[in-house]
């Protein structure tokens, strides 16, 4: 079996991909146009007519449409075909607002698993492969686009959804699954559990895992790799988009190609709305190129990140993107400072604790406090409170180091901190600002 | 001659203090001594019990613990009977993390518990000067 899914496209030079696009792009816009009046008046607004739109290289031209957008067209307004041609209907998890839902035509679904398929292929599958899918399955679009790409590639798929970790261990184990699709922090609590119930990483079949739906970092890759003995590779995609895969890692793991022949990605100044220069950070732009149901032209993720157009040892000739270094949803501004949870993650694993953690943050005589849990591992427990209380200095003092101001670490015995099955909730913000 | 010290390690919070101690007390198991060692957050409960691996065992891995060689030191009934203990490490140049005492019976008597690096080299110069210490045997009994 080859190492792409559909490689005449995957490895397509730079000049057809263009041409692609270039011949996608200008249908698109012609049919959102047509289809859907709130975009039609933002063109209009702008004096833009889809004539004007030749190719990519025109495509800065067109009004951007953000989250708020997507709410206030709740639920139709953004549909851009006849309800009865769609098959399916998606919707984000909510959990910063109001939900958006997407909807799909046959095509879109295709086109979606297609791009699933080449992530499952980019990580080693093959149509000989057992793919156990424990995203959940429903209106999240984890479940179904894993799924849907694992029997695109005609692997033998195992719909587990999220949850009952018991249950995916017996499974993984009787059924031999070889590739594990999840959410990287269930993946973590996956390798967890198999370490408690007495199994080392080379008693699984697992050789992949492809995670995303929320942010990862390089340590957390490191701590499943070795929890489970796999390769841990990243997948990126929205609801609002699709679904995962619009971005995938190959075999490098130094970025995820994006599937340019469905999406076009821009990077933009988030203040001035400017198109930046390859190579260049700043928030990811998405452009679908020939979906049918809920096209979005330049929808802003608030995922900040990097495109990187260097050659690719795999052989993909797709830009690669980035871990995104957060998406500004998860951004905590504590007195005054941009804090990620994906930087605590880091020091966490650099100093040998778990990714398992707490974040509390909250106002105390109007400053803003931050509180660690974290838990102790039986390696690093002394009798001595003085030892353990150096110990809490010195990741607090690690943790003023990456994030410019210094939290109250807390000592936790294991186990006790939440684990999660989907995707994690690693923040309890209290303060009270509205 | 060192004992060994069972330490557990517990969140600051009501109620985990007797979880920690219930599993024990759950069995035959006879704790000698008790002493905790805290800060805000989290506390070190320090034991030394009948039976070590059996409350080892019954802690399980619900709990994060540590078995440390501790020396218990024998007391004399009588006044200045610590400060001659501890005048004799001073001397010695030994330095003690924590301390804390435990009596049983009259006949066994009074004893102090002291948590030093050099377990070995305390140990012979608390024997060389006419010390008694107790032993796991004799803990256990």
């Amino acid at each position: 079996m080859s190492q792409y899914f559909q490689p005449e496209i995957e490895t397509a030079s730079r000049e057809e991909i263009i041409r692609i696009q270039n011949e996608k792009i200008v249908k698109q816009v012609r049919h959102v146009y047509d289809k859907v009046e709130y975009y039609r008046n933002l063109m209009d607004k702008r004096g833009i007519k889809p004539e004007d739109i030749k190719g990519v290289e025109d495509i800065h031209k067109l009004p951007f449409l953000k989250k708020d957008d997507l709410r206030e067209c709740y639920p139709y307004g953004l549909l851009a075909t006849d309800l009865k041609n769609c098959v399916r209907i998606h919707s984000t998890s909510g959990t910063t607002g109001k939900r958006v839902v997407a909807f799909y035509t046959q095509h879109d679904i295709d086109l979606w698993e297609e791009c699933c398929a080449r992530a499952i292929v980019a990580a080693g599958g093959t149509d000989e492969d057992v793919v156990q899918v424990c995203y959940g399955y429903g209106l999240f679009t984890g479940g179904s686009g894993l799924h849907g790409g694992a029997h695109k590639l005609g692997a033998l798929t195992l719909p587990m959804s999220s949850g009952n970790t018991e249950r995916q261990i017996q499974f993984m184990m009787d059924l031999q699954s070889t590739i594990l699709c999840c959410t990287p922090s269930y993946a973590a609590f996956i390798a967890e559990s198999l370490k408690d119930r007495g199994y080392s990483p080379s008693d699984n079949k697992l050789k992949a895992g492809i995670f995303g739906a929320e942010p990862w970092t390089e340590e957390m890759r490191k701590s499943i790799e070795e929890g489970l003995g796999i390769k841990a590779y990243d997948i990126y995609g929205l609801t609002e988009t699709s679904g995962p895969g619009v971005a995938f890692e190959c075999s490098e793991q130094t970025g995820m190609h994006i599937n340019e022949d469905h999406f076009y990605a821009e990077i933009i100044d988030p203040d001035t709305g400017e198109v930046l220069p390859e190579g260049e950070k700043g928030e990811l732009v998405f452009t679908s190129l020939d979906k049918e149901a809920f096209p979005l032209l330049r929808y802003r993720t608030r995922d900040i990140c990097v495109l990187t157009r260097g050659k690719c040892s795999c052989g993909r000739t797709h830009v690669k993107m980035c871990k995104p270094m957060g998406r500004s949803d998860d951004m905590m501004i504590i007195r005054g400072v941009n804090v990620f949870p994906s930087q605590i993650e880091t020091v966490l694993l650099n100093e040998g604790y778990t990714p398992n953690y707490m974040i509390y943050v909250d106002r105390k005589n109007n400053t803003d406090t931050l509180d660690i849990d974290v838990e102790l591992t039986p390696e690093q427990f002394s009798d001595n409170v003085a030892d353990m209380q150096a110990k809490e200095k010195s990741l607090a003092a690690a943790m003023r180091t990456m994030l410019g101001i210094g939290p109250k670490i807390h000592l936790v015995p294991p186990k006790t901190i939440q684990r999660s099955e989907g995707k994690a909730v690693r923040v309890i913000d209290n303060r009270k600002l509205h | 001659m060192a004992v060994n010290q069972l330490s557990v390690f517990i969140e600051n919070k009501h109620g985990r203090l007797s979880e920690a101690i219930k599993g024990i007390s759950e069995s035959d198991i006879n704790i000698r001594a008790l002493s905790i060692g805290d800060s805000q957050d989290f506390g070190i409960v320090r034991m030394i019990v009948s039976d070590l691996d059996k409350a080892r065992e019954l802690l399980g891995e619900d709990f994060i613990y540590k078995v440390t060689p501790v020396i218990a030191v024998k007391m004399d009934d009588r006044g200045g009977a610590l400060y001659k203990i501890l005048r004799t490490l001073e001397e010695s140049e030994i330095n003690v993390k924590y301390t804390y005492a435990f009596t049983s019976n009259k006949e066994f008597g009074a004893y102090v518990v002291l948590r030093v690096d050099d377990v070995t080299a305390t140990e012979k110069i608390l024997s060389d000067k006419g010390f008694r210490l107790a032993t796991d045997e004799e803990i256990s009994g």
